[in-house]
């Protein structure tokens, strides 16, 4: 059985799932829960400075009857009592001490503030601190959070005055809502950060309420942008963990990754891993179903892990970096196609409509006779489920036009049916690096590129 | 006989409740909203129904009936009453490794809506200055009336009975559509500018000459006649299985129900007649019927509907005598039947066995074997074909002016109100070409 267990800049927990910084971990008794159904470790929701809440803090995107597809928050860093927080984790840690407590602080831009706040912190026996440079609402309008996080000057000086009292390890938590996340990255780095966390929520408006036009959730009448957050997120989590993983400053820092944003299940926990996280942070989904879920995501990520022959966490960590690329990278002779599978094909035909209205025009429906016919080319007083069925034209891809955009294979509701087949490639290899380098004009002047074309026979149509 | 008027009431109210606004939305986000799809394709009407569903998931339901309405005017009728295991359901792709959508109930909740809000089709069409008379209110004369309302014409509808609706109104069993829906079905049908003369019988309080004086063209929907006779000794004490639905529609309490009742017959409306007998009190129901389970001529589901209801079956048994005693029947004479050759149908000839009659006891028969072939065929000297009203690929009849639809041209497939409906969608768009032709040539 696969070694869950991590040792994350020195934070030890059985296994790598952290709940994030969050309402899951707003106070001792839900972290009692948490750890009693198996949760590796807890980043207590972020204490700092005093702060009052409102009503209608959560708003959801949920898509046909999944709900909460992603979750937008309004609600601020803890608003309980700074010394119950710090009493609570102290007793959590003397209870727990095989668990990761993490302490996630924000305070104000002032040396003796966040020096204040490190040392109360380490008092209370918790392994490690998480410094939140994220938060999007609310306290970056008081110049904490994301303003901070946005600003990698901010942040390297902040993680200057933290380290200069620290003693156990410091994780920098990054904002996601800035153009280039390796800036603060670095910056967090070079301050001597142990570790970095990410991502932090998303700025978002959730929605306007179709009868009073109010934003959804409505505060009063009125709403703003709240941090987005859960399973909808997650693409945007794992490029930018990716980014951080592949520079090659942070990259050489060594500095370990705790990665999250939208982590539902134990197979985006693997994906997490293989991009170079090395701890796990999940909120969004314990906020739908509770703790419990803790138990899938170590069980299926285990399962996994013997599948795959990975013996412990570290082994998984990066394991897909390499396969970490930039278009300029990418083989322009690579071909590939989609091929439906007849035996499989319920003849919905969406991957027909979806190529012919918007990719490539390259599905034909071929009738049971097998020609090629129009859609809806049936009588009107044909009808029945036998002349329905019996008669209805399958989709057939033109292998020799599909250019392997991919978007049937998206679309198809059944599994397995379409499969994007390699195809020999008709050409050398090259990529675009090399063409621009080595045949410039080709990369540059449209004449130059027919000709380029009509050499190597790459055919448009 | 029979229960008090609330408990009769009851046991045939409408078998499937409307579905939950969560139900609805489940389901109608189960569908994969298909390109071409094959339940329209399936849908004698061929309603976009994809696209009613998708509208039904993004809560458009105004726009949902609406959908449904573009194609088929009686969408509260078919929803109930349609087979759809046969027609749209059997065609859905999600019926192929798991189950189909529930297109039918979806259908009726878009039609509720419709009803409960009064969102119906409005006429925009200007005045043609035309005027049709259809005859008979059923769907097909409702849907062609309809139709051809919104084209702009003037249309009167003669019905014979006391309230429109045909069969909808007098032969479906209650428990799948109760008589308000096809009433108010009529109702939505009248606000189009539709007259419907209930009342009035053609051919006897109006003749065909006075209505050819009056309107551009004439429609028939004039459905099937009775049940035949079965030509056996004490018929006159066999009850009309048309005649027993309706009973049980008008007033269930008042309807005669034995405790022991025979159904002679294997169609659908066989197995109403004695889903009804049961549900009415009836001790034991048995259907009688001289060939087997798979010649039978109702839809599988009614089939399992019926033995589910607890009705017992006779096969190969073929009625020869009603048992009298006193004048009330007693019992049903059969005889045992031995298959042969496929005969004309195409199903395996039953040949009575002599000397192997045998009785089973009864107080009530009710026989339901289909319908004699429409009278209005020979009355008016209109060419038929095996025996029903012929009509050309435009629903003309062998007489220019005079339109046919519905059950009384469907000399081949199975008669049902959706067939019925396109019949009178189709022959609307077909009496509209002719009279818009003829405006041309008047100028």
């Amino acid at each position: 059985m696969a070694d869950l267990r991590i040792n994350f800049a020195g934070i030890k927990s059985p296994n790598p799932f952290w709940l994030a910084s969050a309402p899951p971990t707003n106070s001792g008794a839900q972290i009692q829960k948490a750890f009693e159904a198996g949760w590796g470790g807890a980043v207590w929701k972020t204490v700092g400075p005093p702060v009052l809440n409102v009503s209608n803090r959560y708003g959801a995107w949920h898509s046909g009857r999944q709900r909460m597809l992603a979750i937008n928050n309004v609600e601020l860093i803890s608003d309980r009592p700074i010394e119950v927080n710090l009493r609570e984790i102290a007793e959590i840690k003397r209870a727990w001490p095989d668990r990761a407590v993490i302490v996630s602080a924000m305070v104000e831009s002032k040396p003796e503030a966040w020096q204040d706040i490190v040392r109360r912190i380490e008092d209370t026996g918790a392994d490690g601190i998480e410094l939140n440079y994220g938060c999007p609402h609310g306290m970056s309008e008081r110049g904490m959070g994301a303003a901070v996080g946005q600003v990698p000057e901010y942040c390297e000086r902040i993680t200057h005055w933290v380290m200069a009292v620290a003693t156990i390890p410091v994780i920098v938590k990054l904002t996601p809502n800035i153009t280039n996340i390796v800036l603060p990255a670095r910056a967090a780095v070079a301050a001597g950060a142990k570790g970095l966390s990410l991502i932090n929520t998303i700025n978002s408006i959730v929605g306007v309420d179709l009868d009073t036009l109010e934003l959804t959730p409505s505060i009063g009448g009125k709403g703003g942008h709240g941090g987005y957050a859960g399973p909808a997120i997650k693409p945007i989590a794992l490029n930018m963990l990716a980014a951080l993983g592949t520079d090659e400053i942070v990259s050489r820092s060594g500095v370990p990754i705790s990665g999250m944003g939208g982590i539902a299940t134990w197979a985006d926990a693997a994906q997490f891993l293989l991009l170079g996280a090395s701890s796990l942070q999940v909120c969004t989904t314990v906020m739908h179903y509770g703790y419990r879920v803790i138990e899938d995501l170590c069980d299926g990520l285990s399962n996994w892990m013997d599948e795959k022959s990975f013996k412990t966490i570290a082994d998984v960590t990066g394991r897909s970096l390499n396969r970490v690329s930039e278009f300029k990278n990418l083989d322009l002779s690579f071909r590939a196609a989609a091929r439906i599978d007849a035996e499989r094909c319920i003849k919905c035909n969406l991957c027909y409509i979806a190529c012919n209205d918007t990719a490539h025009q390259c599905i034909d429906l071929v009738s049971p006779h097998g020609a090629v016919v129009a859609p809806g080319a049936y009588d009107v007083r044909s009808n029945g489920k036998r002349e329905a069925v019996e008669t209805r034209p399958r989709p057939v891809v033109r292998e020799e036009d599909c250019v392997g955009c991919r978007l049937c294979y998206n679309v198809c509701p059944v599994d397995k049916c379409i499969e994007m087949v390699e195809l020999a490639p008709q050409r050398s290899r090259v990529t675009w690096g090399e063409l621009s380098q080595q045949q410039t004009p080709v990369t540059e002047d449209w004449e130059a590129m027919k000709a380029y074309r009509e050499r190597v026979g790459i055919h448009i149509h | 006989m029979g229960l008090a008027v609330r408990d009769a009431g009851k046991a045939l109210a409408e078998q499937l409740p409307p579905l939950t606004p969560n139900a609805a939305a489940v389901e109608a986000d189960r569908c994969l909203f298909c390109y071409d799809a094959p339940c329209t394709h399936a849908c004698p009407t061929h309603i976009n129904i994809p696209r009613f569903i998708k509208k039904i998931a993004t809560r458009n339901l105004r726009g949902s009936a609406a959908t449904i309405f573009a194609s088929n005017l009686l969408g509260a009728t078919c929803a109930r009453v349609c087979p759809v295991q046969e027609l749209c359901e059997g065609a859905c792709v999600l019926g192929i490794d798991h189950k189909p959508i529930a297109i039918g109930r979806l259908q009726r909740y878009a039609m509720d809506y419709a009803r409960e809000h009064g969102s119906y089709p409005t006429v925009k069409a200007a005045p043609t200055g035309r005027s049709i008379a259809v005859i008979g209110s059923g769907p097909a004369g409702l849907s062609c009336a309809g139709e051809l309302a919104m084209l702009g014409h003037a249309v009167t509808i003669i019905e014979k009975r006391e309230m429109p609706g045909g069969l909808s109104t007098y032969g479906i069993i209650a428990l799948r559509e109760p008589v308000e829906i096809a009433l108010d079905e009529a109702r939505m049908i009248q606000g189009f500018g539709v007259k419907i003369r209930t009342g009035l019988e053609f051919g006897k309080d109006i003749s065909l000459a006075m209505l050819q004086k009056k309107f551009d063209a004439i429609a028939l929907s004039v459905g099937l006649g009775r049940t035949p006779g079965l030509c056996i000794a004490g018929e006159e004490a066999i009850v009309d299985g048309l005649e027993f639905i309706e009973a049980s529609k008008a007033a269930p309490a008042k309807l005669s129900v034995g405790r022991n009742v025979i159904v002679i017959g294997a169609g659908n409306t066989a197995v109403d007649c004695a889903t009804i007998a049961k549900r009415l009190g009836a001790e034991r129901v048995t259907l009688v019927y001289r060939r087997t389970d798979r010649e039978m001529s109702c839809y599988e589901h009614e089939y399992d509907f019926a033995r589910k209801e607890g009705i017992e079956f006779r096969f190969l048994s073929q009625p020869s005598r009603v048992v009298l005693n006193e004048g009330l029947p007693v019992g049903l004479e059969c005889l045992r039947v031995e298959l042969g050759a496929p005969d004309a149908s195409g199903r395996p000839a039953p040949t009575p066995v002599t000397g192997s009659e045998f009785v089973i006891a009864a107080d009530q028969i009710v026989k339901a074997v289909g319908q004699d072939k429409p009278a209005q065929a020979v009355l008016l000297g209109l060419e038929t074909k095996k025996g029903f009203i012929a009509v050309d690929s435009n629903f003309q009849t062998s007489i220019a002016g005079i339109y046919a639809i519905g059950d009384c041209i469907r000399s081949c497939g199975s008669a049902s109100a959706v067939m019925a409906v396109e019949d009178g969608k189709l022959a609307a768009a077909a009496i509209h070409q002719q009279l818009v032709r003829a405006s041309r040539r008047s100028r």
